[in-house]
């Protein structure tokens, strides 16, 4: 390790520690060619670490961790982007402006109307009204833009009630029209095959899309970690079998096996038993990554020197798991949730685009992309292909913030 | 350190910088001396004082963020086609991946260093490396560049040779590994060798063979080797000359004899000291250095040895970088002590002509 | 060495037992059985069944006894070619999906062999230019490669394909030849078709791929084994490529172990969005019409043969590590 020093090290901010390590001189045996002289040997003096390595040196795991990941840039954004995500799922029904669920024939696939900021140089946000006419030779409903009927759009206006973090009931919506109904007159982003309003929908989507996520790493992540620790604490054919169990959802075509699994949830079921069925099912078959951290982890800390100094000093099992070993996985545990839930956000978004998912009425990203299965339907309708765009970024900002966490997760090394 | 001769390699004011993200690291930093034909140049010093990186910057084998800054390294090569004549080549300003480079690396400066576990790609065989560093320099087919690596292998003591060519290295003991990376080395009979702790990872038993090895092959063939560690009894043992390093500087240059009986700088004296002796009593704490190497992002100003020097003379030392003084014998020093006046040294005059980047 | 395959060859087997379980539990797992359905499906076009019609057919199929007799019975059958009876099609299982089958693995091997003929050179490119604008720019297409979900993928390159090219890029088959027989133009045919499922299906495995060559390669290049070559006097371009490239496939080789179950599972969805005669369809209506002997049996024969070609991996890792071929 001679001079390694010199090769940069891993830190770009000053208070962090170089490796700690790296400033240690190799243990030097003596050679058998004189029998008296020895190495170059160096005593450190702890008290010359300067005050911000004290400032490490007293850190907890947490604010370590918590320096380190601010300073990556494109986690902190990703963790800013999916905050914003999840402020949707709390005021879904606040950014809705129409009931998902509100459908009318004479307004099916209505292109996204284009919004106008300024009105004679004064603010003045307004849409044009919609006329429709069917076009003679293809019998589509054709949709023509009405300079002459202009929708002003209000905000925090009145529309139709429902109650704000569930239990505060209220009608105010972000945007509102002035003097019209809004449900019959304002498509931001367009309409569905049945006249649904495609923004209305995409807000209710995002809070089902991005909660079942969540509800599907919880479950994982209980599996994972009670499948990883119990593996990893005790080795041996518990080990084994659990290292086997791994293998082999990693090794067989995970997709097809949601499918027949999916498929077999019934029909009749309500919204909210589909709902937690097809949630378990991508539980069931995304916990192995969560419990090959853990287990990766446990198995690591398990030979530590600090783990041996704290037996040796007398701790007891419990202590050594709860006060030494939990907090170290826990941050792991952390980056690869993080990791793991964008994956489950496609495993639903997937099976319910094949029909498989959750079925309508549920709305769900993946059930507003069934609309835009085949070909005709993304050529003559493109809009209806915009609930991709949700799912992209927010994978790429999970992705970008699990990346952040994981490198936090490491305080002293990458 | 006299020798008629004019010498293999010199080094001039050496500068190798690493531009790192977090700031500029002076690896080495004005380092100058000479390596003579058939003999051994040691440098020590602690680990990080730029040891490795001073070797590296001969064969131009820096990594990134690493990039030689100033000074010269002059190569006096002879020519292969038999007449005396000896060319002058400025490795400083060779391309980077060019010819020129490639054609000393390897066939004028052998490198033999410390990790014999992983100095070798671990999916060849070690003959495939040895014949490769064969072929590079030498128009031998591949019949009679396998014979050459037999030989060297003979040379440096593997026993079964043929065989050991077509082994992998993890099958291989670390000291087999380490005379087979010497081999390598030797394979076309470089002019110089750097052996950058050849034998720190190695067993003490193990050691000892191939620190004799070494001395063996430098008598047969006359090279030249320069011999880097951190262990002064190996110093001893096999330098000619020495150099001390600290921070990227030459704290102090001479013979072996003139280092170990008539050390100058406080630096040496301190290393000398953190030997232990048999003849000292027992149960008496041996001394050590105070202190710790600075971190290399922030080094002290004036002369970087000053907050762990024993003989540290305020206003002196922390303000203003020692010169480097040469003793009639040749001796090199670069301290204080031994500059007329130095305590009274005028403020103005001294902070005049110097900066911290010398 | 010997040990090596044996231990791998073992594990194979139990993975294919345990994916053979599972494929029989999903056939057994919608409520009511195959029967219920069929004669659903009979009284639907107006055919009446009797109860003791009901019980003969269950006697028939076995489906009165336990979970384990049933999965005895139904793997005798399979192992003897006879994977059962389509209901939805009236067509032995064989004969519905044999050619798909074998186009599902035509389809996965091409997009594997484009993953690692775009990953390899950018992979190493990223990793010795490690910072520069083009490392950055192959990591930010990698991250985006990762993200998208290769249906949506799937749409949109039909999206573009058709509002820019005015194609229809999906199947694997011209018009003229999706009804014929084998023959070399149809052979061609084949082939012009498979870039663009290949590259849908290929580019997550793609940016996964690039960035582990990119992270096994930077490790690697810090190694001693890298100055020692250096220092030989190999010039940069030939030690990268002998050494660190060299080393660095190693662990690349044993990825694609876990690269095929990927793509597979990848392709059933894509081939659905890009209509290809590959099994994906053919699972999703099954599924839907709850056409159960169909669904397992593809369910098994995808599992079998990704584990087949993981197998195969590993043998080429046996191949190319001589680390592991000296073992033991």
């Amino acid at each position: 390790m001679a001079d390694q020093e010199y090769k940069p090290s891993h830190s770009p901010d000053p208070t962090e520690p170089a490796d700690p390590d790296a400033a240690r001189p190799p243990a030097t045996p003596g050679t058998g060619a004189d029998r008296t002289s020895d190495a170059v040997e160096t005593v450190y003096d702890a008290s010359t670490g300067a005050a911000a390595e004290d400032r490490v040196a007293v850190a907890s795991q947490f604010q370590l961790m918590w320096w380190r990941f601010r300073r990556h840039r494109l986690a902190m954004f990703g963790g800013i982007v999916i905050l914003l995500f999840y402020s949707v799922v709390v005021f879904a029904d606040f950014l809705a402006y129409a009931s998902p669920q509100a459908s009318e024939a004479e307004r099916s696939l209505m292109p996204p109307q284009r919004v106008y900021l300024f009105d004679d140089g004064s603010f003045s946000p307004h849409v044009f009204g919609l006329d429709s006419r069917r076009n003679p030779q293809t019998f589509q409903r054709e949709y023509f833009a009405n300079p002459d009927d202009k929708i002003e759009l209000s905000f925090f206006a009145e529309g139709f009630e429902y109650n704000l973090f569930g239990f505060i009931p209220t009608n105010r919506h972000l945007i509102g029209t002035k003097d019209r109904e809004i449900g019959e007159s304002v498509f931001l982003l367009g309409t569905d095959v049945q006249g649904r309003d495609m923004w209305s929908r995409l807000m209710y989507a995002t809070r089902i899309s991005l909660t079942i996520g969540l509800v599907a790493v919880i479950v994982s992540i209980a599996l994972g970690v009670v499948m990883g620790g119990l593996s990893g604490f005790y080795g041996g054919w518990v080990d084994m079998v659990v290292q086997r169990m791994m293998e082999l959802l990693y090794s067989i075509p995970t997709i097809p096996l949601w499918m027949g699994l999916a498929a077999a949830v019934p029909d009749h079921w309500s919204i909210l038993r589909i709902y937690f069925a097809i949630t378990v099912i991508i539980a069931l078959i995304g916990w192995t990554e969560l419990a090959r951290v853990v287990r990766g982890r446990l198995l690591a800390l398990r030979e530590e020197d600090f783990v041996m100094a704290a037996n040796l000093a007398g701790a007891s099992q419990f202590r050594v798991i709860f006060v030494h070993l939990v907090p170290l996985v826990l941050s792991h545990i952390i980056a690869a949730v993080s990791l793991a839930l964008p994956a489950m956000i496609v495993a639903e978004t997937s099976l319910s685009f094949l029909g498989l998912g959750l079925r309508p009425p549920a709305v769900s990203w993946g059930v507003l992309l069934q609309g835009a299965q085949n070909i005709q339907a993304v050529a003559l309708t493109p809009w209806l292909l915009l609930p991709a765009i949700p799912v992209i970024v927010v994978i790429l900002a999970f992705s970008f913030l699990g990346d952040g966490l994981r490198d936090a997760a490491d305080p002293y090394g990458m | 350190m006299s020798t008629e001769e004019a010498p293999l390699l010199s080094v001039k004011d050496l500068q190798t910088h690493f531009f790192t993200d977090e700031g500029l690291v002076r690896a080495v930093d004005g380092v100058t001396f000479d390596i003579h034909r058939g003999k051994t140049l040691g440098v020590v010093g602690e680990s990080g004082c730029g040891k490795s990186v001073t070797a590296r910057s001969l064969m131009r084998i820096i990594d990134r963020p690493g990039k030689i800054v100033g000074g010269s390294i002059m190569l006096r090569k002879p020519r292969n086609d038999g007449s005396n004549q000896i060319d002058e080549i400025e490795i400083g300003e060779l391309t980077d991946d060019g010819r020129e480079i490639r054609s000393i690396r390897g066939e004028s400066i052998g490198l033999v260093f410390q990790e014999p576990m992983t100095s070798f790609s671990p999916v060849h065989t070690i003959g495939n490396q040895i014949i490769e560093a064969i072929q590079l320099h030498r128009p031998l087919d591949d019949r009679a560049a396998r014979n050459r690596a037999t030989e060297l292998l003979t040379m440096v003591g593997v026993s079964r040779p043929e065989e050991r060519l077509d082994e992998l290295p993890f099958q291989m003991s670390g000291g087999l590994r380490q005379r087979a990376m010497i081999a390598m080395a030797l394979a076309c009979e470089p002019d110089l060798l750097i052996a950058d702790e050849p034998t720190t990872a190695l067993d003490v038993t193990t050691q000892s063979q191939i620190l004799e090895l070494l001395q063996d092959l430098q008598e047969e063939n006359g090279m030249a080797v320069m011999l880097i560690t951190h262990n002064l009894g190996v110093i001893a043992e096999m330098a000619d000359d020495v150099v001390v390093m600290y921070l990227g500087q030459v704290a102090e240059k001479g013979t072996v004899d003139e280092i170990f009986y008539a050390p100058k700088h406080p630096y040496t004296k301190a290393l000398l000291q953190s030997i232990p002796n048999i003849y000292q009593p027992s149960r008496v704490e041996l001394p050590t250095i105070s202190g710790s190497i600075p971190h290399p992002y922030n080094r002290p100003a004036g002369c970087p040895f000053h907050p762990r020097c024993p003989e540290f003379m305020p206003g002196t030392c922390d303000v203003h970088v020692p010169e480097t003084l040469v003793s009639p014998t040749g001796q090199h020093v670069r301290c204080f002590l031994y500059t007329e006046g130095a305590v009274r040294i005028d403020r103005e005059e001294a902070t005049a002509g110097k900066d911290a980047s010398q | 060495m010997l040990g090596y395959i044996i231990r791998r060859a073992l594990f194979s087997l139990v993975t294919i037992f345990l994916v053979s379980i599972l494929s029989f539990a999903i056939i057994q797992l919608p409520p009511g059985d195959y029967v219920d359905s069929y004669i659903a499906q009979l009284q639907a076009s107006g055919t009446p069944v009797s109860t003791s019609e009901a019980e003969n057919l269950r006697a028939r199929y076995g489906l009165d006894e336990p979970f384990a007799v049933q999965y005895g019975l139904w793997m005798r059958q399979v192992l003897r070619g006879n994977l059962g009876t389509s209901m939805q099609w009236q067509r032995p299982v064989r004969e519905v999906i044999g050619d798909r089958l074998a186009l599902t693995m035509v389809v996965s091997v091409a997009a594997l062999v484009f993953t690692w003929m775009i990953a390899l050179p950018i992979g190493i490119f990223s990793a010795v230019r490690q910072y520069s604008v083009a490392d950055y720019i192959a990591t930010t297409i990698g991250f985006m490669g990762l993200a998208v979900p290769n249906f949506l993928f799937a749409l949109v390159v039909m999206y573009i394909g058709w509002s820019v090219f005015g194609l229809n890029v999906g199947g694997l088959f011209s018009a003229e030849y999706e009804l014929q027989g084998w023959s070399f133009g149809k052979f061609l045919n084949l082939l012009s078709h498979l870039p663009v499922p290949a590259i849908v299906l290929g580019t997550a495995a793609t940016a996964q791929g690039i960035r582990v060559l990119r992270n096994n390669l930077l490790d690697e290049l810090r190694k001693p084994y890298v100055v020692t070559a250096r220092a030989k006097g190999l010039s940069e371009t030939r030690l990268i490529l002998k050494y660190p490239v060299r080393v660095a496939l190693n662990p690349l080789a044993s990825t694609i172990g876990y690269m095929l179950p990927f793509i597979v599972s990848g392709s059933v969805i894509v081939s659905i969005v890009l209509s290809l005669p590959t099994v994906g369809p053919v699972l999703l209506t099954s599924l839907q019409s709850q056409d159960m002997f169909l669904a397992g049996a593809i369910v098994l024969l995808l599992g079998v043969m990704t584990i087949i070609g993981t197998f195969l991996s590993d043998m080429l890792l046996l191949l190319i590590d001589p680390r592991i071929r000296m073992e033991d």
